[in-house]
């Protein structure tokens, strides 16, 4: 039995050996396919765009919209000052920069919500053509993308509140920091494709 | 424990029917469950013979038989082939690379029930009008089939789903938990395969899911994607489908392949030839295989200029595809070959494949890909490469791992007539479906011109004999299982690690942290002989 939970310890010895941490690495694969996912929104977006430009994309609001990106921006900001913040001990610091990620995140989300408005009081909707259709299939998946990092933002800062958090159990923040800022990437992609180019 | 009291232990069955987070147990789960599906499609496969047998409409009606081709080909394909090397992949990744289970044993079993609900969901579209626009779904008749083809393709994106979570799973055990001495270049060749395949399905996979929510968007909430008449454009849903599926058959025969550079050495008493050509050129197959995806929309009305460079692409994957031939053919070569079952399977594998590889390269040539373009030459070059290929690789490897999964010995005789039965049914279902296409004979339809009725008649009582096949070997599985013979721990005196542990493994797989100092195939050389003489009783010799 000894052997057995000594053998246990060492279960991911190779990962020690190359300094990788397994659930961060498994978290890399994972974005790996979802770059692979949006890709394929993207790509379709890109495809309708280059062979059947249309003038609808002049409804679209690029000042609101950049507003919101300097948001989402600033809230990985937050999360990288949070990581940091755990990582010397100070949990109390961590709680309030997750605080100020789910604020923005949630101005994010209301600001895109806001946009969808307008636009389909202007007439661009879901239905209305392919652009419409590409353009609001991409960012409400992007959207959702940042729902689910507020929910998850939500959780860490709950348990950030109740002590679950300290500098050497700070993986579950460094997972969400990887995710979010692969969320805001992507975002950054989305916004010069939709809105600059 | 012994291994007498591990094998005399009564399997404990109710594990198999849990959420159980061995690797083993999921990977039982997993053989047993798309072993089942193997059976449906082929019960679908057999539906159509039977239609087919005679020009003329006999048993099923064109929409019947249009949504059971479909559901043949997507059973096959997404419940059998990729998940079936899931299961291979989850039992032997942690035996062969000394670990004691996967990186993520919850999402490991997670991503087995994900798979059996997308394969009950697809069951239960059958019942809702049936997906009937073929495996590939092409819009614009995808939009407006029956109701069942959107259930179908929520199935499709579950199962895909599972076998992502399957591709992290096993990349990261594989990267983070060799044992002490398991370098990358002592990794088995089936581990390889099976990086190849998960960075495929990394890569792909999440583009097929793409296309199949904008098909569900299009047909349920009024998005025009593909609708022509809005400036949809289904030419991009093909692209989409087959960037997702060209790499998909590389994904069906990766791991395959990986199969066979197990057991050829071990039957041939020999190294293997070229282990790192083999190991590279399976990755070369990934990257290649991304490139290639419009060799399927030649008649597409592409811009013809953009026909050549994938021409060439596809050709030039024959190449490391080659290099895997020729260095299994010199790993035989002089060997001390014995001709067991998992051997005999393994060389109807190298035949098959070959034919099936080489008309592959014909259809890569874009004046012939249009001569036989949507004719029965495409149904027999892909049933050569996942039938007489993969499924050949599958039965192999079934085979070869029998004893240790159970513990006990499969019985020879049963396993050759099952080969034999196979391996003519093969040929005699699929060759004259090369002919019945040069000839002109349309696939995916229930009828035909009456000059096409022996060739068809040829392919039915193949596929009669492909159906009956299965019998010895289940029998054999069935009877093997209660009253075969105590296998031992190395019945075949394999080197690679999971030979190095009772018959069935023990819970945490090794009774101590194995220690690696030689290559998996260094069968001569002095460490490789010293290890077996260590560690493996000379058994069944
Ligand atoms: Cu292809």
């Amino acid at each position: 039995m000894g052997s057995q939970t000594s053998a246990l310890k060492d279960h991911f010895r190779a990962g020690g050996e190359l300094g990788i941490n397994h659930i961060k690495l498994g978290m890399w694969f994972f974005i790996a396919s979802e770059v692979m996912f949006f890709g394929g929104l993207i790509a379709t977006f890109l495809n309708f765009k280059i062979n059947s430009p249309t003038l609808e994309g002049e409804l679209l609001d690029v000042t609101l919209v950049g507003i919101n990106t300097f948001i989402l921006l600033g809230s990985s900001f937050a999360v990288v000052l949070g990581l940091d913040a755990i990582r010397q001990d100070k949990p109390r610091q961590l709680a309030f920069y997750l605080g100020i990620t789910i604020v923005l995140g949630v101005i994010f989300l209301s600001g895109q919500v806001f946009e969808f408005r307008s636009l389909a009081a202007e007439g661009l909707t879901l239905t209305s053509s392919v652009f419409g259709s590409s353009f609001f299939t991409m960012t409400s998946f992007h959207g959702l993308h940042v729902l689910i990092g507020v929910l998850w933002a939500s959780r860490n800062f709950i348990k950030t509140l109740r002590g679950g958090y300290s500098s050497s159990t700070s993986i579950g923040i460094e997972l969400f920091g990887i995710y979010w800022h692969f969320v805001d990437i992507v975002w950054i992609i989305l916004f010069t494709v939709i809105y600059l180019i | 424990m012994t291994n007498e009291e591990i094998m005399t232990a009564p399997i404990r069955w109710r594990r198999y029917f849990k959420w159980n987070t061995d690797h083993k147990v999921i990977g039982v789960q997993y053989l047993v469950t798309t072993f089942i599906f193997f059976l449906i499609g082929g019960v679908l496969a057999m539906m159509m013979r039977a239609e087919l047998a005679q020009p003329g409409k006999d048993i099923l009606d064109g929409a019947q038989y249009n949504a059971v081709m479909t559901n043949h080909g997507s059973v096959m394909i997404f419940l059998w082939i990729i998940p079936v090397f899931a299961g291979f992949a989850n039992y032997f990744i942690p035996l062969m690379i000394g670990a004691e289970d996967m990186a993520f044993p919850n999402l490991n079993a997670a991503s087995y029930f994900t798979f059996l609900l997308g394969g009950l969901v697809m069951m239960g579209s059958f019942f809702l009008g049936g997906a009937n626009t073929g495996w590939t779904a092409y819009v614009p008749l995808s939009i407006i089939a029956p109701d069942g083809q959107t259930i179908w393709a929520v199935s499709l994106i579950l199962v895909g789903t599972s076998s992502l979570m399957g591709a992290i799973n096993f990349m990261t055990t594989i990267v983070t938990m060799r044992a002490p001495g398991m370098t990358f270049w002592r990794l088995p060749l089936f581990v390889w395969g099976m990086i190849a395949t998960s960075l495929l399905v990394l890569l792909a996979t999440p583009v097929l899911t793409t296309g199949l929510i904008l098909v569900i968007l299009d047909r349920v909430a009024g998005t025009v994607f593909f609708d022509a008449n809005a400036g949809g454009d289904p030419i991009l849903y093909q692209n989409i489908f087959w960037f997702y599926s060209h790499p998909a058959v590389y994904i069906m025969i990766l791991p395959g392949m990986g199969i066979i550079s197990e057991i050829f050495p071990v039957f041939s008493r020999k190294s293997i030839f070229g282990y790192r050509m083999i190991a590279l050129s399976s990755l070369a197959i990934s990257v290649l295989g991304l490139t290639v995806w419009a060799h399927h929309m030649f008649t597409s009305g592409l811009n013809p200029g953009m026909r050549v460079p994938f021409m060439i692409t596809s050709m030039i994957i024959a190449v490391p595809t080659g290099v895997k031939m020729f260095s299994w053919l010199a790993t035989i070569w002089d060997g001390k070959i014995s001709f067991t079952t998992p051997m005999i399977f393994a060389l109807g594998f190298i035949s098959l494949f070959v034919i099936g590889g080489i008309t592959g390269i014909f259809l890569a040539a874009i004046p012939f890909n249009i001569h036989v373009h949507d004719t029965y030459f495409i149904v027999a070059h892909l049933h050569f490469v996942l039938f007489g290929g993969s499924v050949s690789a599958i039965y192999a490897g079934v085979y070869y791992w029998f004893p240790k999964i159970t513990g006990r010995m499969y019985n020879e005789t049963l396993g050759k007539i099952h080969f034999g039965m196979n391996f003519v049914g093969t040929l005699l279902t699929y060759l004259p479906m090369f002919l019945a296409g040069m000839l002109g004979m349309p696939r995916r339809v229930a009828d035909y011109a009456p000059e096409f009725t022996e060739l068809n008649l040829l392919a039915t009582l193949g596929g009669i004999l492909l159906a009956f096949s299965t019998i010895p070997f289940l029998y054999n599985v069935i009877v093997s299982l209660a009253k075969g013979e105590l296998a031992g721990s190395n019945p075949w005196r394999g080197l690679t690690l999971e030979w190095q542990t009772s018959s069935p493994p023990p819970e945490h797989n090794f009774e101590s942290s194995p220690l690696v100092t030689s290559g998996p195939y260094d069968y001569g050389s002095a460490e490789g002989a010293q290890e077996l003489l260590e560690l493996a009783p000379a058994a069944g010799d």
